[in-house]
């Protein structure tokens, strides 16, 4: 167990090359789960090598209990990494590769063999200890991968796409004893994951990258519902985010945007308060789930014909043209109309968000209470 | 290619191919053979009949006799070579090791110098070397002849393993820092065993190198300890008395053999070992 800090992590492969990682600031408290994202070869792994000691960096603070530990040797660290390319030792038997950490650290025989029998057991290779890798699929490569950290007890576990390469089913009973054990063991982590899923349901923190930058450091649940720019907006959740390109009129205290379909019309008021938002070019962001089947009687519907649906079976996606943009929302299956029929549709507009068109920044929500604005914390992590 | 999967058999184009390959293999096999048949015969039947026939009287005098003349220097050359090849052979290994995993500042431009030594002609490095071994007080010693021996085949070996190295994923040595393994843990028991092919690949170069010198064997040895080489060139070129031609048959048998020991032992593993690291592993 232990904190783990970043204070304006730098990192660049080589002069000349652009920096990989830049002003990386973060911060996780004893046994918290930090789930990193971001689209491929935004720095991730290149993360991880620093904290691990791997690589090292080019600027800033590595603090683990709040002592620095970024010149200290990778050995000495007490990390623990399962590595995105598994990097299993091809010579030696799953078993072999299972025990190399605990012997080099001269643990007890008897401690070691029930060590790995444990890890053996939560990641269903007992069959498999015998073998080399290369006579594994590469499922089982990745779980022996995870084993080989596992068997340690480290200070901190870094996890680098652990399951990215097991069956749908496999990976949710894995997603699902990770979460067990870290229950158990409440070893800090830090865990690489492309799976929403994961990311959503593992983490206690969630860092979204782009371009080495971090874009948002929060819990689950404000990444989710009061992300800080478009970038994140859109890559957290599953189907995305719709964006709609809307100019507001109105005035101050009542703005409202118009919402266009080949059916109809309607000017959807916004919570937008004070600001001077005349004219300018915004993005209304709305969840899928956040366009609903309008009841008898709502004053606020829009009528749009359905276009494409797409069942996914326990929702199913309905597409429709708002504003000249697609547009996807999710229904019930029993509930959701056919192609080619028409649909009115409601909006949660107190969940909408509004984005600045040309920064891509999200526009403050007017604050109602004052709880709801401790989402602000968010705000500070945020990359310049 | 598909039609010579497709149509089994003797079709035209076949039997030229296996004609083409079996005159390939007479031209390479006819002077062993001529040197067999000639080590076992007696020096009457060489004078008498041609090159290709059989013995009259199967004689395994040449052989003894050889022997018995290039016994001391067999052992010369086994005492030179066995200890070249393997310290060659774990030095380049080693050399191949940093150069791959541990870069260090200025390691591309090492590796580039060393590289020349691939193409440094014997001679260029006779003088220097003479005079090297003569202030080491090496000259004219069978530890001098390991030495140079050791210096110049490095170019090599080094080549040989770092190049399978470089197609080692680094990563494989990130986990075993991470697992605690140091710099010699991980070499011995990560990576060593995996090079067990381009091991092989090195000691059968060197070997073959090593053992065929004669260059080196003729400047930096004299007397007693000259390698093999040397004291068949000097059997052969005697210029008393009869020629013996089975006598030095045999002798040039005696030492090509060990060569060809070794490819037969260790061949499998040469050709694996210039293809390693072609295919995923
Ligand atoms: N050893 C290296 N030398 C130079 N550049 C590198 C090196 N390793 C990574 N990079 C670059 O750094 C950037 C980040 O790479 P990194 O592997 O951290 O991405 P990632 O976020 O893990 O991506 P993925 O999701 O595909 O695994 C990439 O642009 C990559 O090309
Ligand atoms: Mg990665």
């Amino acid at each position: 167990m232990a904190t783990l800090e970043l204070r304006n992590v730098n990192k660049t492969y080589g002069s000349g090359l652009p920096d990989t990682l830049k002003d990386i600031q973060l911060k996780i408290a004893e046994g918290e789960f930090l789930i990193l994202v971001g689209p491929s070869g935004c720095g991730k792994s290149t993360l991880m090598n620093c904290i691990a000691g791997l690589e090292n960096i080019s600027g800033g603070a590595i603090l683990v209990d709040d002592a620095d530990i970024s010149q200290m040797s990778p050995k000495d660290r007490d990390i623990a990494m399962v590595f995105q390319s598994y990097a299993l030792y091809p010579t030696m038997t799953v078993r072999q590769n299972i025990e190399f950490g605990l012997k080099i650290r001269k643990v007890p025989k008897a401690q070691i063999d029930q060590e790995v029998e444990r890890v053996a057991k939560l990641l269903q290779i007992e069959h498999l200890l015998a073998r080399k890798p290369g006579q594994l699929s590469g499922g089982q490569q990745q779980r022996v991968a995870m084993g080989r950290a596992l068997a340690r007890r480290p200070k901190i576990y870094l996890f680098d796409e652990p399951l990215s390469n097991l069956d749908a089913k496999l990976r949710v009973e894995m997603r699902t004893e990770m979460k067990l054990m870290h229950q158990r063991l409440k070893t800090t982590t830090v865990y690489v994951t492309h799976d929403q899923i994961e990311a959503m349901t593992l983490g206690d923190k969630v860092a979204v990258m782009k371009d080495g930058i971090i874009q948002q450091f929060g819990t689950p649940k404000e990444i989710y519902s009061e992300p800080a720019n478009l970038f994140v907006a859109s890559f957290i959740g599953s189907p995305p985010m719709n964006f709609i390109p809307v100019k507001p009129a109105g005035g101050r205290g009542r703005w409202h945007v118009p919402l266009a379909t080949d059916l109809g019309q309607l000017s959807l008021p916004l919570a937008a308060g004070d600001a001077d938002l005349d004219q300018r070019e915004l993005i209304l962001g709305l969840r899928p789930e956040q366009l609903a089947l309008a009841a008898e009687g709502d004053s606020a519907v829009l009528q749009a014909r359905v276009e494409v649906t797409e069942p996914t079976g326990p929702d199913t996606l309905i597409f429709v043209t708002i504003n000249g943009t697609k547009v996807c929302c999710r229904l019930a299956p029993d509930l959701a109309p056919a192609v080619g029929e028409m649909l009115k549709l409601s909006f949660d507009a107190g969940k909408a968000l509004l984005f600045d068109a040309k920064t891509g920044e999200r526009l403050a929500r007017e604050s109602k209470t004052p709880a709801e604005g401790s989402a602000g914390n968010v705000a500070q992590f945020r990359g310049r | 290619m598909t039609s010579a999967v497709l149509k089994p058999g003797l079709t035209p184009s076949r039997v030229l191919i296996y004609a083409v390959l079996i005159l390939a293999c007479l031209m390479y096999l006819v002077p062993l053979v001529v040197m067999l048949l000639t080590s076992f015969k007696t020096p009457e039947d060489i004078n008498s009949g041609n090159l290709l026939t059989l013995p009259h009287v199967f004689s395994t005098l040449g052989w003894v006799k050889a022997w018995a003349t290039v016994r001391g220097y067999f052992w010369n050359s086994v005492a030179i070579t066995v200890p070249a090849v393997l310290i060659s052979t774990a030095v380049g290994a080693l050399n191949g090791y940093v150069l791959s995993m541990w870069r260090f500042r200025g390691s591309q431009l090492f590796f580039g110098l060393l590289l020349f030594g691939c193409f440094l002609p014997f001679q260029a490095v006779l003088l220097p070397a003479s005079f090297t071994l003569g202030k080491m007080g090496l000259a004219n010693t069978t530890a001098g002849l390991v030495v140079v021996h050791v210096v110049y085949g490095l170019a090599f070996t080094t080549l040989f393993f770092r190049n399978f190295y470089v197609s080692v994923p680094e990563a494989l040595v990130k986990a075993a820092r991470l697992d605690g393994a140091g710099f010699f843990t991980i070499f011995g028991r990560v990576l060593l065993p995996m090079s067990v092919p381009t091991i092989m690949v090195c000691v059968i170069w060197q070997f073959t190198q090593i053992w065929n010198d004669f260059l080196f064997g003729v400047v930096f040895a004299s007397g007693d300890a000259q390698p093999i080489t040397v004291a068949l060139n000097n059997l052969v070129n005697t210029t008393t008395g009869v020629k013996e031609y089975n006598v030095d048959m045999a002798a040039a048998m005696i030492a090509g053999l060990p060569t060809l020991l070794v490819y037969v032992l260790a061949g499998k593993y040469f050709l694996r070992g210039l293809t390693a690291g072609a295919v995923k592993g």
